[in-house]
């Protein structure tokens, strides 16, 4: 289990355990465990209705489990209303109060703590300061963009000092610049102050860049929980290898724990039956040389800045897509002949 | 361009046309009020019953029964509004954060007195109300309960519109997450964005009761419009202009509605005003029943 954080010591454990909750007959959460060490920053990703919103909310309180315990630093809030349970959460919608301003908004959950006025002003100040918007204190949130919104939920999430942060995919109504931004600074922000941190998301990318772990959900369970690294270089099944990133899936034959792909043999990293099968390969583990006797035809090249992509069809009828240096990209022509060739680690996973 | 010209002119002057006749639709009778309360027998004009009428303890003391029926509104006008936001809002604002599938039947609810009338209602209230007299003694006040229902339809259609303009499940669950109780999510979070619905609601409901005289009348009871009634038969002058006078009320409160709503709506996004959020509801039935 890898804690990035220093300052994890004044972060807590929270531990989901076996948590169900079905919605009628669809099971949202199908008997979830997940623990988070202390502060770290976890990141739930997963298609839509995979669940990760449900087991945010089950956290939060805002959803009872059916059955399953939540523990919060070793307390057990399963029972316990919202109110009670210490968090900070942001939303995906804008969720300021639109009869405050930005400050008295960061205020509120201080004042709900019963908190005097000047102690409330102080540390709605520095909170501000925190997420660089000191300057829009007075601001109402329709005088915000939806950035500035976002960072003055974040703000006000981290005023109460919460024993956890949840947010709720709060990157998903911003711009591609801002979200960028507003995710790098989530991530300096909570590295600061150390706060055990669930992050719900669909976006992969966002994923990767901020979490110590990721987790991808499907249909209610977690189907692996890793390091951003290892998810991405040994996803534990094909669901998690398509999810995260982009792969070709090619025929092949598996034997004795490799298989044989494009005419390269590469060992498998989960175990398969022998016989046909389709093999992950991402378009990093291809290589393509251009060759007059190759084994594949370019269909198109793209350039994508700092690399380029090949589009190809094999002699066998599959479509590989194959990353290449942008430099090379100029020596590949749709109609070509070039041969393509799995690296000798390339595989990740085995379709079933 | 002049033809562009011509048609701008047309159109200016068919809405003046449409403007002064529906105003005349509405001035006529309220003028004619007027010039029945001034008039004198053999011509001329006199403002002796304007003059009593400003007259409080005049007219206190000259008409006991108009002075009874006035408080009696202006009670029965609180008591209606306090009982149905307390019974409203917060319905309301539950319904749409855990039970949503129960919208409908609620708006059903809420919009059936719109297709009772009056008299029905009383028959069906009838023995309700003389054990309530009989319990808890003969007071007007109590027709306040029955003023809720008569008011439940437009008093929905216009929190319905504030709540709508506001993501309440989402400003509830952050309120939640900061640490906020129920009471104090209405109490801080809902009602204060809900301001302005919750005035026009009061609004709508003020003109409904200061005007209600059906039920009134069927129950003995004498509220404003009652006791209006009964005087017209011995006053016909003062009866009048006191209606003449309820009427106006009624309209400049409707009127001061519109503009505080669009003077919210300048000042916040997203906010309809307050105007189109009563839309809905008919203008008419809110405003006074003319007795006689």
């Amino acid at each position: 289990m890898s804690v990035a954080s220093p300052n994890a010591e004044r972060g807590v454990a929270v531990e989901l355990t076996e948590l169900r909750r079905s919605y009628g007959p669809v099971n949202a959460l199908d008997s979830m465990t997940l623990h988070l060490a202390p502060g770290e920053f976890v990141a739930l990703l997963g298609p839509s209705g995979c669940g990760k919103t449900t087991a945010l909310r089950c956290l939060a309180g805002l959803e009872d489990p059916d059955a399953g315990t939540i523990t919060i630093g070793g307390r057990d809030v399963t029972a316990l209303p919202t109110n009670k349970r210490d968090l900070g959460m942001v939303f995906q919608a804008y969720s300021l109060f639109p009869h405050m301003t930005a400050r008295q908004n960061v205020e509120f959950g201080l004042e709900m703590r019963g908190q005097d006025k000047s102690t409330r002003a102080r540390r709605a100040g520095d909170m501000l300061d925190l997420v660089g918007l000191s300057s829009q204190a007075d601001r109402y949130a329709h005088q915000m963009s939806g950035g500035q919104q976002q960072r003055v939920a974040l703000a006000r999430a981290l005023a109460i000092s919460p024993q956890v942060l949840l947010l709720d995919e709060p990157l998903s109504a911003l711009d591609a610049k801002v979200r960028t931004q507003l995710r790098d600074e989530i991530r300096r922000i909570q590295l600061e102050i150390g706060t055990t941190t669930l992050f719900v998301t669909h976006d992969q990318e966002e994923a990767l860049a901020v979490a110590d772990r990721v987790g991808v959900m499907r249909a209610g369970r977690l189907e692996q929980l890793a390091p951003p690294q290892e998810l991405y270089a040994r996803p534990a099944t094909a669901f998690v290898a398509e999810f995260v990133g982009l792969t070709n899936r090619l025929a092949g034959r598996a034997s004795g724990g490799r298989a044989e792909v494009l005419g390269v043999s590469l060992p498998l990293l989960a175990g398969s039956g022998d016989g046909n099968v389709e093999v992950l390969v991402r378009p990093e583990g291809i290589e393509a040389t251009p060759d007059p006797n190759g084994n594949a035809t370019v269909l198109s090249a793209a350039f994508l800045g700092a690399h380029g992509r090949v589009t190809a069809r094999t002699d066998g009828g599959e479509q590989v897509e194959v990353q290449v240096a942008s430099a090379a990209l100029p020596s590949f022509e749709p109609g070509q002949r070039v041969r393509v060739t799995p690296r000798g680690d390339a595989a990740l996973a085995v379709a079933r | 361009m002049s033809q562009r010209a011509a048609v701008r002119r047309k159109q200016a002057i068919f809405r003046w046309v449409t403007v002064s006749v529906v105003l005349a639709f509405f001035m006529l009778p309220l003028i004619g009020m007027l010039d029945f309360t001034t008039k004198v027998r053999r011509g001329g004009r006199t403002m002796a019953t304007w003059k009593t009428l400003m007259n409080v303890s005049e007219i206190s003391t000259k008409y006991p029964a108009l002075k009874e029926g006035f408080i009696a509104s202006i009670g029965l006008s609180v008591i209606t509004v306090v009982i149905m936001l307390a019974l409203l809002v917060p319905t309301m604002t539950w319904v749409r954060l855990r039970l949503p599938g129960m919208s409908r039947l609620v708006e059903f609810i809420c919009l059936l007195p719109l297709t009772v009338p009056a008299i029905v209602l009383v028959v069906g209230l009838a023995p309700v109300y003389s054990w309530v007299f009989y319990l808890f003694g003969e007071s007007t006040l109590w027709l306040g309960l029955a003023y809720v229902v008569l008011v439940l339809p437009y008093a929905y259609r216009a929190l319905d519109a504030g709540l709508r303009a506001i993501d309440v499940k989402t400003l509830s669950e952050a309120a939640r997450s900061l640490g906020a109780s129920w009471f104090r999510v209405m109490w801080r979070i809902v009602l204060p964005n809900l301001r302005t619905a919750v005035l026009s609601a009061s609004f709508l409901s003020v003109a409904l009761v200061l005007g209600e005289f059906t039920i009134a009348n069927l129950f003995s009871r004498r509220n404003l419009q009652v006791a209006m009634y009964q005087l017209g038969k011995s006053d016909a002058k003062i009866s009048v202009a006191v209606g003449l006078l309820s009427l106006v009320f009624a309209f400049v409160v409707l009127f001061a509605m519109s503009f505080v709503g669009a003077q919210r709506s300048g000042s916040r996004r997203r906010r309809r005003p307050l105007a189109a959020a009563v839309a809905p509801a008919p203008a008419g039935t809110g405003s006074v029943k003319e007795p006689s």
